[in-house]
């Protein structure tokens, strides 16, 4: 990095117009430039990679699948003669060995389902009634049923890291500035106990106390309650803020720690004492300068965590008896309903790449001094 | 410990003391460093805390069942649904015994031994969980760090398993190696098996990767370079001179391995597809108890308060190791 470059990215840190810096202007200009370059080609680079990555992933789960003692045929009657019996094995797609069924199901996935999908959206027919991932118990489409939940799960995990953020971030903001005092402590303490406390104790505790005891709140969440009034909104603001809650308090924990941490990284730079003495405000200094470079490291815990909290509605849909994809999930695996079980998992892993992948070039696009040559 | 990092041994030599007093000109006999680990592990309350609840809980659920050698699975359905002994003092007329302190469930049995039961397993669970994933982390660290020829083959394998979705992996593996596992090893000793395995390959890889990085700094070190040129053997490089050195963020990753643990098993039993219900987890009891919570929430309370009380203590032991162990913070 040439000097210039340094102190371009010293300017572009700290927003201060250093004197003298202007015939380096186009410099730096060209330098973004190249810098946005790079980025392109590593993205393109990432998501490829990330291809074989998936590819990799899916036959995991498949072959995990594949192993699986359950019958899908078992909940027929028994009545069925043998022959008829294979015949509908072989209906379901289970009569060829899994080297077949394997780029089967990849075709159905990644070129059949986007197909029917663009067909709905535009009415075209692309997919021209090929055979789309079918559900063992419902017999329907593992994408339609998909669809049906993923609002339920959206609303209740959208909403709850929404919340669990925006509570974490003051709180390790103010934490980190008055580090050790009292709001620290009791902040440090409840991020502490939002890693230890389970989500299937934290709700199952909420429910004996705001249901059972003050009867304030629903303890099972309703889906099929529409909202169309106040009164209706209330009840679904109601029922909606104990799976929020218990939810958010595990985002809260986990952000908080790191908002706090990498506050208190900053806080100690010298680029601080520069700014306080340069007689900046102190809000100036710890909501601009500080705030802004400590978000770069929990930008990206915030992506990273986003999977997580997918995984971890599957305990707190059922404990509130959301009819989200966790529970969808659950009785698919009770089931042994392999296509769906499949597809949800692989869809959970699509997302943990692509966090990874979008956690990787925030930070780049946030961090100036990182480089992708 | 051969060689620790040079500040490390400078606070052994000399005692921290006040920094204006003249130096002392007779050096003190050299104290062990895990002492000065142990002075500094004491100045933080939570750890103490945790230490001091992490065994009581660990004694209750051993030695308990000795002085209270009631059999957690005994019927006795006269002496259904006892409520706590605390009870009695808000609601005389609440169904109250001694012979039941902490009261008994729909089917008599009582809560108090189910707990300790209860907690021999989950605790058994979450120690040996966290043992294999400790052992499974460490080996693949420090090969990756070492041998630069496995370094991208492994880092990419672990990269690869952390993008898998694993709780859902864990509740599939769980339905599928359940039926075998039971018919090879018996009903408790093949969920045992499972679980612990379960939780262990899928929860080893924070610690590969933290191992792996200090192995490769520790690599750059005079010491290692010295080691070399008397010609150790990587073996004994490893064994010697690696492995005490990274001693410290293995026993932090093992707390928090340890923490996970107890959870997952927890959640596992939670969801139903843990240990078979006549043995008694914390997660099993509480999943047991959830259905009856409106008329017994002490049932759901106690197991609850177990695993979270546990899991804090262990969260706040790893908190005070790691200041403890990280010579920077030391003597401050």
């Amino acid at each position: 990095m040439s000097p210039i470059g340094i102190a371009s990215a010293i300017t572009a840190k700290q927003e201060t117009p250093v004197p003298g810096i202007a015939p380096g202007r186009a410099l730096f200009n060209r330098k973004a430039i190249n810098q946005g370059v790079a980025m392109l080609t590593y993205t393109l680079r990432r998501l490829l990679v990330s291809i074989p990555t998936l590819l990799f992933i899916a036959f995991v789960i498949f072959m995990l699948l594949e192993l699986a003692p359950g019958d899908p045929m078992a909940s027929m009657p028994l009545t069925i003669p043998p022959d008829v019996r294979q015949q509908m094995r072989e209906a379901l797609g289970l009569g060829e060995p899994w080297y077949i069924r394997f780029p089967l199901w990849l075709n159905q996935f990644f070129i059949v389902e986007p197909q029917y999908w663009i067909d709905n959206a535009f009415g075209t027919n692309f997919a021209d009634g090929a055979q789309r991932i079918i559900s063992f118990q419902s017999r329907s489409p593992v994408f339609d049923t998909i669809a049906e939940r993923l609002p339920q799960t959206l609303w209740v995990v959208g909403m709850s890291y929404v919340v669990g953020v925006l509570i974490a971030l003051p709180i390790g903001i103010i934490s980190a500035y008055r580090q050790y005092s009292v709001f620290d402590q009791a902040g440090t303490f409840i991020s502490m106990i939002g890693f230890s406390v389970p989500p299937f104790f934290s709700g199952v505790l909420l429910i004996v106390i705001f249901s059972v005891q003050l009867k304030w709140l629903p303890s099972i969440y309703d889906t099929t309650h529409v909202v169309e009034d106040w009164a209706s909104f209330k009840i679904q603001l109601q029922q909606m803020v104990m799976p929020v809650m218990v939810l958010a308090l595990q985002t809260t924990a986990q952000v908080s720690r790191y908002m706090r941490a990498s506050m208190l990284d900053n806080l100690g730079q010298d680029y601080v004492r520069t700014a306080r003495a340069k007689g900046m405000s102190e809000s100036v200094v710890v909501l601009k300068h500080v705030l802004r470079n400590s978000m770069i490291p929990v930008v990206t815990v915030i992506a990273l965590g986003i999977p997580s909290i997918f995984g971890g509605a599957i305990i707190t849909e059922q404990i509130f008896k959301v009819n989200g994809l966790g529970q969808l999930l659950i009785i698919a695996l009770q089931g042994s309903d392999i296509p769906m079980v499949m597809t949800i998992t692989f869809l959970l892993a699509i997302l943990i790449v692509l966090m990874n992948l979008i956690a990787d070039i925030l930070y780049g696009i946030l961090d100036p001094r990182i480089r992708y040559d | 410990m051969t060689d620790r990092a040079p500040q490390a041994s400078a606070d052994n030599l000399l005692p921290s003391g006040d920094p204006v007093a003249p130096p002392k000109l007779k050096v003190d006999k050299p104290r062990n460093q895990w002492l000065d680990v142990w002075d500094q592990f004491k100045t933080h309350k939570g750890a103490v805390f945790g230490l001091v609840f992490l065994t009581f809980i660990t004694l209750f659920v051993t030695v308990g069942p000795l002085i209270w050698d009631v059999d957690p699975g005994k019927l006795d359905i006269r002496n259904k649904d006892v409520r706590p002994i605390y009870m009695g003092l808000f609601d005389s007329s609440a169904k109250v015994s001694w012979g039941n302190p902490m009261g008994t469930d729909n089917l008599g049995r009582d809560i108090m031994a189910n707990i300790m039961q209860g907690g021999r397993i989950s605790l058994a669970v979450g120690w040996t969980a966290m043992v294999l994933a400790l052992l499974l982390g460490t080996t693949i660290g420090v090969l990756a760090g070492y041998f630069r020829r496995l370094d991208g083959l492994l880092m990419r394998f672990t990269d690869l398993v952390l993008a898998l979705p694993l709780l859902p992996l864990l509740l599939v593996m769980m339905l599928l190696f359940r039926d075998p596992l039971r018919a090879a090893f018996g009903p408790e000793n093949g969920i045992f098996i499972l679980i612990v395995t379960g939780i262990g390959i899928t929860s080893w890889m924070q610690t590969a990767r933290i191992v792996r990085g200090d192995v490769i700094a520790l690599k750059e070190r005079e010491f290692v370079l010295a080691a070399r040129s008397i010609g150790t053997p990587a073996r004994r490089m490893i064994t010697r001179h690696l492995l005490p050195n990274v001693l410290s963020p293995i026993m932090v990753s093992a707390t928090l391995g340890l923490a996970t643990a107890i959870i997952t098993e927890s959640a596992l039993s939670f969801l139903g597809l843990g240990f078979p219900s006549d043995f008694p987890t914390w997660g099993k009891i509480l999943f047991d108890s959830v259905d009856r919570m409106t008329a017994f929430p002490e049932r759901v309370i106690w197991p609850g308060l177990a695993i979270s009380l546990t899991v804090l203590s262990v969260n706040y032991i790893g908190d005070g190791l790691r200041d403890a162990l990280d010579p920077r913070i030391r003597g401050l």
